[in-house]
């Protein structure tokens, strides 16, 4: 079965597919000028976006959070097609204040999804996992908080804007994304995995990075630019200049609409319908990486 | 983490839509501004709602007991680190009636997501 195929068949079967069409995510790889050697040994692939677990939560917003993980992860075993890597962009853990308690969750978060069957795992913190120690646990459990990866001529960069409690990348890590992006070609194809939103989302809900607007000036000048990142719960969509920003639902419990209410508290669970406004994402890389295709799953398939 | 300056609240002033942060300068020559005192501690500021009167002059005296809170006013355009042991005055003067929100915006845990205040101007 080729891959298109089972695209399509997944938007009959329960998955939506969010083909993308926001400006970075369409432009065609023959318009490439100097893209010439990534294009050359490119093939299709796609991976597979999980959000926002908070392993450790115990509340009404999720009846089922000991288990909606592990279900997560025997979904994203069962898919006809494996993904070629996965990556976890944030809040793996609920927030604690005792060191220990914080460290026993990263180690059983990292125990779950050590039974993921695709292989590599690339691991972003959210606040909930870092802001209180910046950092310290996560690094402990899974290395560095920020960091780049190539793969197939894209090139993936994961921006720690969690472990600042203040919600700032800061200098160090602006300079560091501002010498990474310099010898590359304005037209290659980069994807940007962060936890917050780098733009002001709703700020009066703290959806916002303090200075991702200095991240995404740095970013600006390279034309194939897509953002995927979490935090909010919920899929959203939006540009900045040319720059597509695409949030993930939770796999802990969805929060309302942004700015539509006063406060970002949980939706209800609704026993009728389990597992509602969860879920995770396959994002596939076409066209040299150029043309990025969005399907959403739910916790379970039907 | 610094303590807001006198003169850096009074150049906020000029970029706030439909409120005014009031420099020391102007203070002593007009009326007293009310002073209103709170406290900030997790997950609360007390209180959380203040009702002012649009063109009131306010002084918000801010305590904060066990973390350094944020205070961030988006549509003041300002925000404030709130430093145990200090009191950081935040002074106002809302020019029309509305709702102006504030969310503390540094990570203080569990419970964070619920740190929220508001001022409710009046005519």
């Amino acid at each position: 079965m080729q891959r298109r195929d089972f695209l399509a068949l997944t938007a009959v079967g329960g998955g939506v597919v969010f083909a993308s069409a926001l400006a970075g995510c369409a432009t065609r790889a023959e318009n490439m000028s100097g893209g010439k050697a990534m294009a050359a040994d490119y093939k299709d692939f796609f991976f597979v976006q999980l959000s926002d677990t908070h392993w450790g939560y115990q509340g009404p917003a999720n009846p089922d959070a000991a288990v909606t993980l592990r279900k997560a992860v025997a979904t994203v075993n069962a898919l006809e097609t494996q993904p070629e890597f996965i990556v976890f962009t944030g809040d793996l853990t609920h927030t604690t204040d005792d060191p220990v308690e914080r460290r026993r969750r990263l180690a059983e978060f990292k125990s779950i999804v050590a039974d993921l069957k695709v292989k590599p795992v690339h691991f972003m913190p959210g606040e909930h996992d870092a802001s209180l120690d910046r950092g310290a646990a996560f690094k402990e459990h899974f290395g560095d908080t920020f960091y780049t990866f190539d793969h197939k001529g894209v090139h993936f960069i994961a921006i720690d804007n969690v472990s600042d409690p203040g919600a700032k990348i800061g200098d160090e890590q602006l300079d560091w994304l501002r010498k990474d992006l310099a010898a590359r070609d304005k037209k290659a194809p980069i994807v940007v995995l962060t936890h917050r939103p780098l733009f002001d989302l709703v700020p009066k809900w703290d959806w916002a990075t303090r200075d991702g607007a200095q991240a995404i000036d740095i970013l600006m000048p390279y034309e194939n630019v897509t953002v995927f990142y979490g935090h909010i719960h919920q899929e959203h969509h939006q540009m900045t200049g040319h720059i597509a920003h695409h949030s993930a639902k939770s796999l802990i419990f969805p929060l309302p609409a942004p700015g539509s209410q006063d406060k970002r508290t949980p939706l209800p669970w609704d026993p009728s319908a389990p597992y509602k406004g969860l879920g995770f994402r396959e994002i596939e890389a076409e066209d040299a990486g150029l043309a990025l295709k969005v399907t959403e799953f739910p916790v379970v398939r039907a | 983490m610094k303590a807001v300056s006198r003169r850096f609240v009074l150049r906020g002033a000029l970029a706030a839509a439909g409120a005014a942060l009031v420099g020391a300068g102007v203070a002593q020559e007009a009326s007293q501004p009310r002073v209103i005192k709170m406290t900030a501690r997790r997950f609360v500021y007390e209180p959380n709602e203040i009702a002012l009167k649009a063109g009131e002059r306010v002084i918000v005296e801010v305590n904060s007991v066990d973390f350094v809170h944020g205070m961030n006013i988006p549509d003041l355009k300002k925000r404030f680190d709130l430093v145990p042991g200090r009191i950081t005055r935040v002074e106002l003067q809302p020019m029309a009636p509305g709702v102006i929100d504030f969310v503390c915006d540094n990570f203080c845990g569990d419970g964070h997501e619920e740190m929220h205040g508001r001022f409710v101007v009046s005519a």
